[in-house]
């Protein structure tokens, strides 16, 4: 059973990882791109790896891609323009795969493959709790505090809270007389020199 | 699993963050006639920090929070000095950034969160704890610079200072994680028994040890590394070029010392070379370009460069008595700093920023005593005796020539000389050009008196110059 659903989401995996970079519109790219996390979360579920699942589904998912669709949606570019010079570009590309390619056999060939069999009783996300709020508790706080500036840091330099745009009230526009808008001046009569 | 937090020793530190916290949220609720509350606040907890710091005084080395924080004499003096600086610093720039409309809750909060970033830097054990706290103070600098967002030199500057801190931070990142991959532990003391014991992986250490040192020089502004120094101090609003050149200095001199000293004393003779060839360059690059610049403020970035060569010189001695000059030299340097950015936000009014030279001409014909206070500053900072800026080079050429390095002692005192012209040069405008601007100098009484103070200090310690010494070479654990 195990070994059927790891292999049904290695091949969504696969595919949806495929589309990513095969797709022409970019929001369907990264709604792949989407589809590829959500599968391998399964797999490190698989793993019995439950935080780093849940974490790849929340800080990704829900806050890295939601944010990358915003930007896609948001700026209109022209993907005609980036999508030339691919045949010229396409011998330095290959040369590149090439390269990563290699090193990416010499990694995996020298890596002993003996998987974990066993895995540690009890859940990791309670083992890494215990362990960064009892011996890390202090590089934590301090953590905290820096994510704290940085939101003070944003709101600061952001934030006018007193802004400077022109609006139109009608209401008061409808509502002005005569002498608000009129001064009448008595004056003497000038002459020509 | 046992459990050393010790949370008494970090009490200062957890008084800091959490007035930090209240100070935020009161401010935003604050009706507009009280808002000078949150500055009188801010100043309450540096002072409440202060005093339970002192309350807390070691005997000797205490460790908390398993081992990432260590409480010794030194750290004590530092922060003592810091959270003085820092205090001196908000109460200078009061008026300069109230007349700007700057002095908003965030600015002093960011401030409060900026030395609590020194603080843990100055008390950290731990790779860990020392890059938190420096990247907690970064951060709080970063937007200090930024906090004028209608200036266009603020932004720049800001936007320089980011970029370049930003890459500091990853190549001290880059070199610590090497060396914990060699050492194998996060720890100060563990990585210092894990380098004296092994032989092996030397180079795989010392390349580790290069990346933090461009990091350490980048942070203190040592030549090569120094380019974002004159225009971040230029671009920055004076009250934030006083806050960033003078406390965060004290707490990247403890870096140095935590990182070099206390974790890397093995690999001595590989960054004494290092640091040897940043000082001589900074001591050159620093003194030399400063008497082109016509820009105080530029000026003292460039002398600032200067002061870090010769910083570097007490700890690339490699000795405990050499450190103990170093620590000196730094307190010196930011009494002395804290004073002269004092007088430029004097000199400034609303809509005016005396930051030229030429705006201190005649500054003895407006007001005597402030142009003696400028007098006394700047002899210091030239190292003319009696002021305490000589002592301060005196002890760090002292500790060069006892550990042999007699020609690089010559060097320092020719760049010295050459530095004194720069410094003359503003006593000169002072006293012997006519003035061209004839407003009256006004300040708050509490700015008077603590510049004031600030000067008296500087002369006093200057012909009593042992009692200071002494409380460094103590904290060093040097009899």
């Amino acid at each position: 059973m195990i070994k059927f659903t790891f292999y049904l989401f290695s091949l969504v995996l696969i595919f949806a990882a495929s589309r990513v970079i095969t797709v022409k519109n970019p929001v369907h790219a990264a709604l792949f791109l989407v589809l590829t996390f959500f599968s391998s979360a399964a797999i490190w579920l698989l793993l019995q790896a439950e935080f780093l699942a849940m974490v790849l589904i929340l800080v990704y998912v829900g806050a890295v891609m939601v944010l990358f669709l915003f930007v896609l949606m948001m700026l209109n570019i022209n993907f005609d323009t980036l999508r030339e010079g691919f045949v010229r570009h396409l011998p330095l590309a290959i040369f590149v795969g090439l390269v990563i390619l290699a090193e990416m056999v010499l990694v995996v060939g020298a890596w002993d493959h003996a998987m974990p069999t066993e895995v540690a009783a009890g859940s990791n996300t309670a083992a890494l709790g215990s362990i960064l709020y009892t011996e890390y508790v202090y590089p934590f706080e301090i953590a905290a505090a820096i994510l704290l500036v940085a939101m003070i840091a944003a709101i600061a330099l952001t934030m006018r809270p007193h802004t400077r745009a022109k609006y139109q009230k009608p209401e008061q526009q409808v509502k002005v007389r005569r002498e608000d808008r009129l001064r009448i001046i008595k004056m003497d009569a000038e002459t020509k020199d | 699993m046992t459990l050393t937090l010790n949370t008494t020793l970090i009490l200062p530190e957890i008084i800091m963050l959490t007035m930090a916290c209240v100070i935020l949220v009161l401010d935003a609720y604050l009706p507009k006639n009280l808002k000078n509350l949150t500055y009188q606040l801010t100043q309450g907890t540096l002072i409440a920090t202060a005093i339970l710091i002192f309350a807390t005084y070691p005997e000797k080395s205490e460790l908390a929070m398993n081992g990432m924080f260590v409480n010794d004499v030194m750290s004590t003096i530092l922060k003592l000095f810091i959270l003085l600086i820092v205090f001196l610093a908000f109460l200078y720039s009061r008026q300069y950034l109230q007349d700007r409309k700057l002095l908003k809750g965030e600015y002093l909060v960011l401030g409060l969160f900026a030395t609590l970033g020194m603080m843990i830097m100055v008390s950290a054990n731990s790779l860990l704890t020392i890059y938190l706290g420096l990247e907690l103070l970064s951060l709080s600098l970063y937007t200090m610079v930024a906090i004028n967002r209608d200036s266009q030199q603020a932004s720049e500057a800001a936007m320089k200072y980011f970029v370049l801190g930003a890459l500091a931070s990853g190549m001290l990142l880059y070199g610590m994680s090497i060396i914990y991959g060699v050492t194998g532990t996060l720890d100060l003391n563990a990585i210092a028994q894990a380098i004296s014991q092994t032989t092996e992986h030397k180079t795989i250490l010392v390349f580790g040890l290069v990346f933090i040192v461009i990091g350490l020089a980048f942070k203190l502004g040592a030549v090569p590394f120094h380019v974002w120094i004159p225009d971040v101090y230029q671009g920055a609003p004076t009250a934030v070029t006083l806050f960033i050149a003078s406390a965060p200095k004290i707490a990247a001199f403890a870096m140095l010392i935590r990182l070099l000293a206390d974790g890397m004393q093995s690999l001595h003779g590989d960054w004494q070379n290092i640091l040897i060839l940043l000082s001589i360059l900074s001591m050159a690059i620093g003194n030399i370009i400063a008497i082109a610049q016509t820009n105080i403020k530029r000026m003292l970035a460039y002398s600032t460069i200067a002061h870090v060569g010769y910083l570097l010189l007490g700890i690339l001695t490699g000795t405990k008595d050499g450190y103990a000059a170093s620590m000196f030299y730094v307190l010196v340097y930011t009494l002395m700093t804290v004073g002269g950015f004092g007088m430029i936000l004097l000199l400034s009014r609303a809509g005016f920023e005396a930051e030229r030279l030429e705006d201190f001409k005649g500054l003895n014909q407006r007001n005597p005593w402030y142009a003696a206070v400028m007098l006394i500053l700047m002899l210091s900072m030239a190292g003319i005796p009696p002021m305490l800026g000589f002592w301060a080079k005196w002890a760090v050429l002292a500790q060069v020539v006892q550990a042999g390095l007699v020609w690089l002692a010559i060097i320092a005192v020719i760049f010295a000389i050459i530095g004194v012209f720069y410094y003359l040069r503003v006593i000169k405008l002072m006293y012997f050009d006519d003035a061209e601007d004839l407003t009256p100098i006004t300040a708050n009484t509490d700015m008077k008196i603590a510049l004031s103070a600030n000067a008296i200090l500087i002369l006093m310690l200057g012909l009593m110059p042992s009692g200071l010494i002494s409380l460094c070479l103590g904290a060093l654990g040097v009899n």
